[in-house]
């Protein structure tokens, strides 16, 4: 039975020789890039906001060149740099200790990617964020004697998340976009599989716009998501 | 002014710096560069007009779109918003790919279009990479427009009507200016963002800087060196824009 004949339904159908499951099969994927990279990205944008209020001159210098060089340069060639020089640098430094070379697939390399990407801007975010706590009740934490992990985990981090949210919202919906670059290094996520069914089946309209379509859900979903998130961190707060 | 914007610690990191810059130069091969320098320069020509042209017709569907959704009849409100909401949450690679694989593959099948005067457009590619990146532009131009609409002082408005302006007086002479004024300095972010989206144009085959430097990767067999001379090409662009945007801005607080 050759695609030309079969209806939309069959088309979009989960089971072969339709493509909705190669498609969910991508949106699948892209979520988990996305969120190890959204997490991954975290984590570097904390280190970072960390050490631009607090550390050394080199080290605020040097994260300045690594949010500034991140965000001046297109996600694309970014991706493609690091698609290439994430596994050829780890693979160097394992045998250089005498582990041996591992083969690192598109799924970790695009994870590293992203998460290089977003750390970028979650570093702003949470500086931004922290920043904006009145210093007297990190300084009312510190005189109490609690530790500074202990300042952040209670105090800070609290403190700031109603400030962080709304960056925060924005930089996983990016993450979200962003994987569809991945489509370039030919690392099937969504976009990609899309316009592979798309070529098979010449129906490029329809899968590209279900693409959109499961693309839109999760950013919906994930607004709706993020607003009770912030309502909730500003509960308490005066809204208006 | 010199010792405090440049104390030891910065030399050093600037001598680091040079090193390794020295080193690249040193070390790698560039001796392909010459051979590609009007495809380099052509390529980054196409770059610098798509997204000037691109920014330029996305920031005038914005203001359409800011202001029906903020002063608007309530369908073409609901419309302007769903089609900020469409832009803004799907992949721009995936806007590119649908109109130019999408819609260009339906035009053929419409009667008449073949020979029509547009037909010679249709069958280039980038008349949907200036679509697509207008169309986003505009998405998410027209989201920052509303919040600026809506931010004008209420007085402001009810003074030009208790003047007896015409409603298209008061949009021309006191709204849209001061809205205007309002995102001026978000532009400078945005021109930015669009910058590094139009790298998405060579997925279709339009010949931009992206483009050319992966025909390069392709003839030279190199992976690093075109990486980062376009890395780096992409980071002085962004700085140029920066640098104008603070130069307008200085010149702009100097009258006030």
């Amino acid at each position: 039975m050759s695609y030309r004949d079969m209806s939309i339904g069959e088309l979009l159908a989960l089971a072969p020789p339709g493509w909705g499951g190669a498609l969910l099969n991508g949106l699948c994927l892209s979520l988990q890039v996305a969120g190890g990279g959204y997490f991954l990205g975290l984590l570097i944008g904390m280190a970072g906001a960390a050490s631009k209020l607090s550390g050394g001159p080199v080290a605020r210098d040097l994260w300045a060149c690594y949010t500034t060089g991140i965000r001046a340069v297109p996600e694309l060639v970014l991706i493609l740099l690091l698609y290439f020089a994430v596994p050829e640098a780890l693979n160097g430094v394992l045998t250089s200790i005498g582990v041996g070379e591992v083969s690192i697939g598109p799924f970790v390399s695009g994870i590293v990617v992203i998460a290089l990407v977003q750390g970028a801007y979650a570093t702003e975010v949470m500086r931004g964020a922290i920043r904006a706590i009145p210093r007297g009740q990190i300084e009312a934490a510190y005189s109490l004697g609690m530790s500074s992990a202990k300042t952040f985990r209670r105090i800070t981090l609290p403190a700031m998340l109603p400030g962080a949210l709304p960056g925060l919202s924005n930089l996983w919906l990016i993450a979200t976009k962003d994987t569809a670059l991945l489509a370039v290094v030919g690392f099937t996520e969504l976009t990609l599989a899309a316009r592979q069914a798309a070529g098979a089946t010449k129906h490029h309209l329809l899968f590209l716009c279900a693409a959109g379509v499961l693309y839109l859900l999760v950013s919906l979903i994930s607004n709706a998501v993020f607003k009770a998130l912030e309502r909730r961190a500003t509960r308490g707060m005066s809204h208006g | 002014m010199a010792d405090s914007r440049l104390p030891p610690h910065r030399l050093g990191l600037i001598a680091v710096a040079l090193v390794i810059v020295t080193l690249m130069v040193v070390q790698m091969q560039w001796g392909w560069l010459p051979e590609y320098r009007e495809a380099i320069l052509d390529g980054l020509w196409l770059t610098v007009v798509l997204m000037v042209t691109t920014s330029v017709a996305g920031f005038l569907l914005a203001i359409p779109l800011g202001l029906v959704q903020v002063k608007g009849p309530r369908p073409l409100a609901w419309l302007a918003r769903g089609f900020c909401t469409l832009i803004r949450g799907t992949p721009l690679l995936l806007q590119v790919w649908l109109l130019y694989y999408g819609l260009g593959s339906l035009f053929p099948y419409l009667p008449g279009v073949r020979q029509s005067w547009l037909w010679p457009y249709l069958i280039e590619s980038w008349p949907y990479a200036f679509a697509a990146l207008t169309l986003s532009f505009a998405g998410y131009e027209g989201e920052v427009m509303r919040g600026a609409f809506a931010g004008v002082p209420k007085g402001e408005l009810e003074a030009a009507r208790s003047l007896g302006m015409h409603p298209l007086t008061i949009l021309r002479r006191i709204w849209l200016p001061r809205a205007v004024q309002r995102v001026l300095p978000t532009l400078n972010g945005e021109l930015v963002i669009q910058l590094k989206a139009t790298p998405l144009v060579a997925t279709i085959a339009a010949v931009d800087t992206y483009a050319v430097f992966g025909r390069i990767r392709q003839e030279t067999y190199m992976v690093y060196e075109p990486l980062l001379l376009m890395a780096l090409i992409y980071l002085v662009l962004a700085g140029l824009i920066t640098l104008a945007f603070a130069a307008m801005e200085r010149a702009g607080s100097r009258g006030r």
